[in-house]
């Protein structure tokens, strides 16, 4: 499933990044990859953003962006 | 004295200004601000132990790999300039995440110490690092520091000095995985039978750094005869790894693998001993401030909380300015004999800087503000609750502060986009900043609007007129995305940050250099262009008028009307002849068609010295002098003769989106990083107010 689909509280861990170069870079520098595990910390209202908690880091990010990584959920 | 040139690396948020002042102490020699377009390096150099220490602080960044601006600097400043030594500053409660930038810098192959930031914060969290096991595995030298608690901080500069003199380099035992190991493996026997030698590297380091596509070296070995036999080889190694890791992006790969030594670094050096008080309270702060309902209404209080602040608080100082500067005027005036002499200085130069200066406690007020939001770690939560909203006229979360600084003065706006890290963003938001109608233009829509519309009506109609102007705002930020910035949106991935008091120092400095660089770059720029526009409006003299007029002004004497009826006359006159009421008159044809007389032309043009200058000058041309203001009724008398209804509207309309204030165009040219950036911005505006503006007026007429 899509990472965006999750809601508040779930956990994941992350299967395959589908985004172009730029945010794959991005992501990979914060150390989200394939294999991390995660846990969907706040989504904004309406769920345009959504905060994700990745091997202690918090992270920010737009649900189409979110869209393009798939997880399972755990 | 021997110099040290030492560069600070590190992501953003560790702390590493602080580190340097923590350095530094008091024996900081300068330090000195060199910006480049969007980001900046600070500089700055101290004694210690016989050595000159001069510190380069890198922008924060993630990677030195990526796309960003700041990491652009960064890299190209690691790979090109000379330098002795690297600190690479560590958030000691995010080893994981921070030590893959130490993993890029290794490559770099400089003689490097890093420094555990935050001791004090991580021994709080109950977590213990193995220092000597990561000098261990990562080969360079590794010391535990806290700017805050100043512990470490001497340590750190003596293993500065001694890596500086040391000449061995030491090796790392980072261990890839097994698939990557084996090839390396492989590859470095073959290397070695071979006899193949480049630089100082071993075989192991020039296999991984073949495996991982260096394109230095790829350069370096791409002709040499051994590739012959090594590059089927090469290939083979590269597919066994590329099935292993599902894709075949070296790029991905590598940072795969970096994750992965950083996760084993982690698990074999720190241990945590229960107790996550920070990381709970974060928790628990976010769950408030976060939260989908009451989040944003908590953030808009803030916000208006700190409008408030700025705009009341900061009015009374900027009234004592004013008053300062025009006594100052006064003063200074008794004691030039010489007329011309004393109008350039009083009238020109120290009302010109008076103008200036006048916006310092807003200023400092509002960076306060910022500072706090962006210390605390507040910003980033803002730019996830609004960026939903924000980015579907084009713009990021972040703008919305500049955007609502702007309806106070947009000069702190235009400084306040700096918290935009994405150039397209910052640039957009510079671009529809003026947009936002600032409280300078309230006294031009308050005597339209009370003229023309009648008092009861009036409040609904300024009220429309920002409406309008906002709307319009977030409209062209649109367009300037689908037509001017094109291209890929930049993602929004942030780092969320801790939450942390906030450090007093930080915020004095940044708010002292903000301050600093305003008067001094506005300050300049704008004392000549206030001379510019005092000798277009004094000059040439009318010394026929003058005389004709002091004649005139004799025969009335005594009656008082009359002597204030003919001064008016002559300024309006004087005003006429002047250079700026000849360019008023000569741009009447571009204005005709809008409905607008010269005066309305006149005063248009001097509304690019100051907003506020526009009421009076309409004052002056409609001779009823120049000590008016907005609630002024026989200037709404003169305008309601003299203005017709589509004239007027569409004159608010002009107003509303015209280039903003001199003192404002100087810094808009600052931030966006250039002056050509000023002319698009007269372009854009003016043809935009100029479009709009007609359309009312044709649709009124």
């Amino acid at each position: 499933m899509k990472l965006s689909e999750l809601t508040k509280g779930d956990s994941a861990v992350i299967l395959k990044i589908r985004t172009h170069e730029a945010l794959k870079t991005r992501l990979l520098s914060f150390g989200v990859a394939r294999g991390s595990e995660l846990l969907v910390e706040a989504c904004s209202l309406g769920k345009q953003t959504m905060e994700v908690l990745v091997d202690g880091t918090h992270i920010g990010l737009r649900a189409n962006e979110a869209s393009l990584i798939e997880v399972e959920k755990i | 004295m021997d110099k040290i040139k030492v560069v600070l690396a590190g992501q953003p948020n560790v702390g590493k200004s602080m580190l340097i002042n923590a350095m530094s102490g008091s024996n900081s020699l300068k330090v000195g601000n060199f910006s480049g377009v969007t980001v900046e390096k600070t500089e700055l150099s101290f004694h210690h132990d016989s050595h000159t220490l001069e510190m380069v602080d890198l922008p924060g960044t993630y990677s030195i790999r990526g796309f960003s601006q700041e990491e652009k600097v960064a890299h190209t400043y690691l790979l090109n300039e000379e330098y002795d030594v690297i600190i690479n500053v560590l958030d000691s409660t995010h080893l994981q995440r921070n030590l893959l930038l130490t993993l890029e810098l290794l490559k770099l192959n400089k003689k490097m110490v890093l420094a555990l930031n935050m001791a004090d914060e991580a021994k709080k969290e109950g977590l213990k690092i193995d220092v000597k096991q990561i000098e261990a595995i990562i080969g360079v030298p590794v010391i535990l520091v806290s700017a805050n608690s100043k512990e470490g901080i001497e340590d750190l500069l003596h293993k500065v000095h001694e890596e500086f003199d040391s000449q061995k380099r030491r090796n790392s035992n980072i261990v890839y995985s097994d698939p990557v190991e084996e090839e390396v493996l492989e590859l470095s026997h073959f290397m070695d039978a071979k006899g193949f030698k480049l630089r100082d590297l071993t075989s192991r380091e020039i296999a991984i750094r073949v495996l991982f596509e260096d394109k230095d070296l790829d350069k370096e070995i791409h002709n040499h005869p051994v590739m012959v036999e090594l590059q089927s080889h090469i290939v083979k190694a590269k597919e066994h790894i590329a099935t292993h890791h599902d894709t075949e992006n070296v790029a991905e790969i590598k940072a795969n693998e970096y994750i992965a030594i950083a996760r084993g670094i982690r698990m074999e050096t720190v241990q945590c001993k229960g107790l996550k008080g920070n990381e709970n309270s974060t928790k628990k702060i976010d769950d408030i401030l976060l939260n989908k309902y009451v989040g944003i209404p908590i953030f808009l209080f803030f916000m208006w909380g700190l409008f408030q602040l700025t705009f009341t608080l900061g009015a009374m100082p900027m009234d004592w300015i004013d008053a300062g500067f025009g006594a100052l005027g006064d003063l200074v005036g008794k004691f030039i004999p010489h007329e011309a002499t004393r109008s350039l200085i009083v009238d020109g130069m120290i009302a010109g800087v008076g103008a200036v200066v006048m916006f310092l406690p807003n200023i400092i007020i509002l960076y306060i503000g910022i500072a706090l939001l962006e210390t605390t770690g507040y910003m980033s939560r803002v730019a996830f609750m609004l960026d939903g909203f924000f980015h579907k006229f084009g713009l990021h979360g972040k703008s919305f502060i500049p955007l609502v600084t702007g309806f106070g003065c947009t000069v702190p706006a235009y400084m306040a986009t700096r918290t935009l890290k994405s150039e397209k963003d910052r640039l957009i938001t510079l671009f529809i900043l003026g947009f936002m109608s600032c409280g300078a233009r309230l006294p031009i829509y308050v005597l339209f609007a009370g003229a023309f519309f009648g008092a009861e009506e009036a409040g609904n109609v300024i009220f429309i007129i920002y409406i309008a102007g906002a709307l319009l705002g977030l409209i062209m930020a649109k367009v300037l995305r689908v037509v001017v910035f094109k291209g890929e949106d930049e993602p929004f991935v942030m780092e969320m940050p801790k939450y942390r008091l906030p450090s007093l120092k930080l915020i004095w400095h940044t708010v002292y250099n903000n301050a600093i660089g305003y008067l001094k770059k506005a300050g300049t720029f704008i004392l000549a262009a206030s001379m510019l526009i005092w000798f277009a409006s004094t000059y040439p003299k009318q010394p026929l008028l003058d005389q004709e007029y002091q004649a005139k002004i004799e025969q009335v004497m005594g009656d008082k009307t009359k002597v204030m009826m003919l001064k008016n006359e002559l300024k309006l006159k004087t005003l006429e002849a002047s250079y700026l009421g000849q360019i008023g008159k000569a741009s009447e044809p571009f204005f005709a068609p809008l409905g607008f007389d010269w005066k309305m032309a006149v005063a248009l043009e001097t509304g690019l010295a100051a907003k506020e200058v526009v009421v009076s000058t309409l004052g002056v041309l409609y001779a009823i002098g120049d000590e008016v203001d907005a609630e002024n009724n026989s200037l709404i008398n003169a305008l309601q003769t003299n203005v017709s209804f589509a004239s007027a509207l569409a004159f608010i309309v002009f107003v509303m989106i015209y280039l903003p204030c001199l003192a404002a165009s100087m810094v808009f040219a600052k931030e966006a990083g250039g002056y050509k950036y000023l002319v698009y911005l007269f372009f854009f505006t003016t043809v935009t107010a100029w479009v709009f503006s007609f359309i009312t007026y044709r649709i009124l007429v």
